[in-house]
């Protein structure tokens, strides 16, 4: 966990006063909604089709017990009594009144959480890869870097009214479960050929209308340059960066219009100007913010007890899930746990607060209080004993979030849609239900494999359907909700866009086109471990529009 | 629309010119960027203060040789959530070291007073007269400052590892040039 001290409680304070001043002032008419609108989203505030929605930020998805017991709490006094894991480690929760909205957030704040930064043209949560500081394929614990870069950015006097949003993302591992490349900015941890770790860095990623993946600027940036090469890249953006359209407004298309190459080069020379200055990292300042991290007085133990193996042998049902939702830990006998937030037939990545809670208490009691977020809008416990796995799962199934399908076919990610936001075209949420409800056969789906389904009611791709193994946008024709398929899109370390494989369908034909093309790869698949994405690599995808639309 | 400085609304001593009128014998005047540079020498020469109003769309590295020449420049908020001008005064303070009134104008509400000031900004022509009332108030909002820059505020990091915690507010030294 990281130690927050009297600074981050304080700046807290001060944010919930201003806001409380904000909306007293919107309240009087002081301010016209044109005026408030910045300044509520610069703290999380949206205006959703019903309601206002208040996004709260979960930095480097790492949430302490009392944290989530304070979300539970806010979902049941001022909200419905759920909230939304979304893609980008924070919640959202839909339906708070705008004149409540400060005392939420000073009960948030009592826990050390805010919405500070989670919407608005400023530089958002900045997020990272869930296991952090667990798995066993990172070479440093990437939180570090992302709470440095968090410090910096927060209320940043010179990049608070950028052109358009500005999402980073950082990783350590040699997995990416960061995404990094649909970023504006990636941070990616590594060790180079000279033995030395430092970052690559790449900038222009993005989905929506004119989806990019990220272009490498800086191949090597030492440690000690991270503040002030971001401070360069923003700087030039916040400058020459579109505001004439707020679709050409993200770096991304800045990028693009350059050239990756001369925007590289322009940030080197405005970095040359300031690296040296007061941005250069003291190795204190970073020995400072590491020491803040603190790990679980981890016991010795040994990998996989006997106790394990019993249960195993004992519990089928237990087996699959140890087999589907357990991952490796980076300390011997010591697992990280991941929860399905998306049983058959919910809509993903909702949260009820009596779950949360229950997770709250099972951490307590397995995982040294802690809890993560991650991108799949799933939950994971991080250090749970490998011993205790039978009774986390028999706690985790109580409160139906231990559905074994973690990474596959019906663990979709997909964006609020048509039901709550007001920029959607068609529905997601009820899409997802439909296609999970479909596969609700679970052997069917554990013979699938590994499958992303990416869901987005609009263009803005908030479900990020360019890069799911499939991929599904609701698109709006003659009033009716109609959605286009891409496949082979990915957002790992081998990230790419999917491609569209032909005329969008109707809404009641998607759960079969989607089971048109799973059957297309099993046909197709070398042999049963070649995986989808896999499988459409060696193939390409016209043998799958072939199916999809053979009948069509 | 009240102007602010020091903190206290006070009377703009600058007039402003528009392009096409003559510009007076006397006094401090505001020109526009097009007619400074066309007539830098003349106004070089001029013995009461010049400003400059400047576009948030126009590189400030202009302006860098007329510098000396001038006591203020104006940088542009058109809308309050345009933030160009805000890296156009860091540049002019903490690259070129200009020292002369840097004035925000445009949009400019409560809201930005703090994020301005930390900029560089040392003077407000304020949209709402009840935000340039207001100001004391706005610039006190925060004392936690998480980024070194010209205004000297000492900034958290600095204090977290520093032996001799000082509070942080204090404006007690440059942090960059």
């Amino acid at each position: 966990m990281y130690l927050y001290d009297d600074f981050d409680r304080t700046l807290l304070a001060e944010r919930v006063a201003e806001f409380r001043g904000q909306v007293g002032r919107r309240l009087t008419g002081e301010l016209n909604e044109d005026e408030f609108k910045s300044l509520r989203l610069m703290n999380g505030v949206y205006l959703q089709l019903h309601a206002y929605m208040l996004r709260i930020a979960i930095p480097y998805g790492t949430l302490a017990s009392d944290q989530m017991r304070k979300l539970a709490h806010v979902a049941r006094r001022y909200d419905r009594g759920y909230g939304h894991f979304t893609t980008r480690q924070n919640i959202q929760f839909n339906w708070i009144k705008l004149a409540e909205l400060p005392d939420a957030m000073a009960d948030l704040a009592d826990s050390r959480l805010h919405g500070m930064q989670t919407s608005g043209n400023c530089v958002r949560n900045i997020t990272t890869d869930q296991w952090a500081g667990v798995a066993p394929d990172e070479i440093e614990d990437p939180r570090i870097w992302a709470e440095l870069l968090r410090q910096h950015l927060t209320l940043h006097p010179e990049f608070s009214f950028l052109p358009r949003k500005f999402k980073i993302a950082v990783s350590a591992a040699s997995h990416d479960r960061a995404a990094l490349a649909i970023h504006d900015l990636s941070v990616r941890l590594y060790r180079n050929g000279a033995g030395e770790v430092g970052f690559e860095v790449g900038v222009g990623g993005g989905l929506g209308r004119t989806p990019f993946l990220t272009k490498i600027i800086k191949p090597f940036l030492a440690k000690r340059d991270l503040l002030s090469y971001v401070e360069a890249v923003l700087r030039l953006y916040n400058q020459y960066g579109r505001r004439d359209n707020i679709y050409k407004a993200r770096i991304k298309i800045l990028v693009h219009e350059l050239g990756a190459e001369k925007f590289g080069r322009e940030v080197d020379a405005e970095w040359q100007s300031i690296k040296d200055g007061a941005l250069a990292l003291d190795p204190a300042v970073i020995a400072e913010i590491a020491a803040r991290f603190r790990y679980p007085d981890y016991e010795r133990l040994e990998d996989s007890p006997p106790a394990l193996a019993a249960a195993r042998k004992a519990d089928a049902r237990f087996a699959t899930w140890v087999d589907n939702a357990v991952s490796n830990h980076k300390m011997p006998g010591y697992a990280i746990v991941t929860l399905s937030l998306k049983p058959v037939g919910k809509p993903p990545g909702d949260c009820m607060a009596d779950q949360m809670d229950a997770i709250a208490d099972i951490a307590d009691r397995h995982s040294f209080s802690e809890i993560r977020v991650g991108h799949e809008q799933n939950l994971v416990l991080p250090h749970v004993r490998q011993g205790d796995l039978p009774e986390v799962f028999r706690a985790l199934d109580a409160i139906g979030v231990a559905t074994p399908n973690v990474g596959l076919v019906s663990d979709i990610i997909a964006c609020p849609g048509l039901d709550y936001c007001s920029l959607a075209n068609a529905r997601a949420i009820p899409v997802a239900q439909e296609i999970s409800k479909r596969f609700r056969d679970l052997d069917v789906a554990r013979g699938l494999g590994r499958l992303h389904i990416n869901i987005s009611g609009c263009i803005n791709a908030c479900g990020h359907h360019h890069v799911g193994h499939i991929g599904i946008l609701g698109v709006e024709k003659n009033g009716e909700e109609f959605y286009q398929i891409t496949i082979g899109g990915r957002a790992d370390e081998k990230a790419q866009l999917g491609t569209l494989i032909g005329p969008a369908v109707p809404y009641d034909d998607v759960p079969d086109v989607v089971e048109d093309i799973a059957q297309a790869y099993l046909e197709l698949r070398q042999q049963s471990d070649e995986l989808f994405i896999d499988t459409i690599e060696r193939v390409g995808v016209e043998p799958f529009k072939e199916r999809v639309y053979a009948t069509r | 629309m009240p102007l602010v400085r020091s903190g206290k609304i006070v009377e703009d001593r600058f007039l402003r010119v528009a392009d096409g009128e003559p510009v007076p014998e006397r006094g401090p005047v505001i020109v526009s960027a097009e007619r400074f540079l066309a007539d830098a020498d003349e106004f070089a020469q001029r013995e009461d203060a010049v400003g400059v109003i400047w576009p948030n769309s126009r590189n400030v590295s202009e302006l860098e040789p007329h510098l000396a020449n001038l006591a203020l420049i104006a940088l542009v908020f058109p809308v309050y959530k345009d933030g160009r001008a805000y890296s156009q005064a860091r540049v002019l303070r903490e690259r070129f070291g200009f020292r002369g009134e840097l004035r925000a104008t445009g949009q400019v509400l409560r809201d930005q007073f703090l994020f301005l000031m930390r900029a560089g900004f040392d003077a407000f022509e304020v949209a709402k007269p009840a935000d340039a009332t207001a100001f004391e108030e706005a610039a006190r909002r925060y004392s936690v400052f998480f980024q070194p820059t010209g205004d000297g505020r000492v900034t958290v990091a600095r204090v977290r590892t520093s032996r001799d915690a000082r509070p942080v507010s204090v404006r007690s030294e440059r942090v960059s040039a």
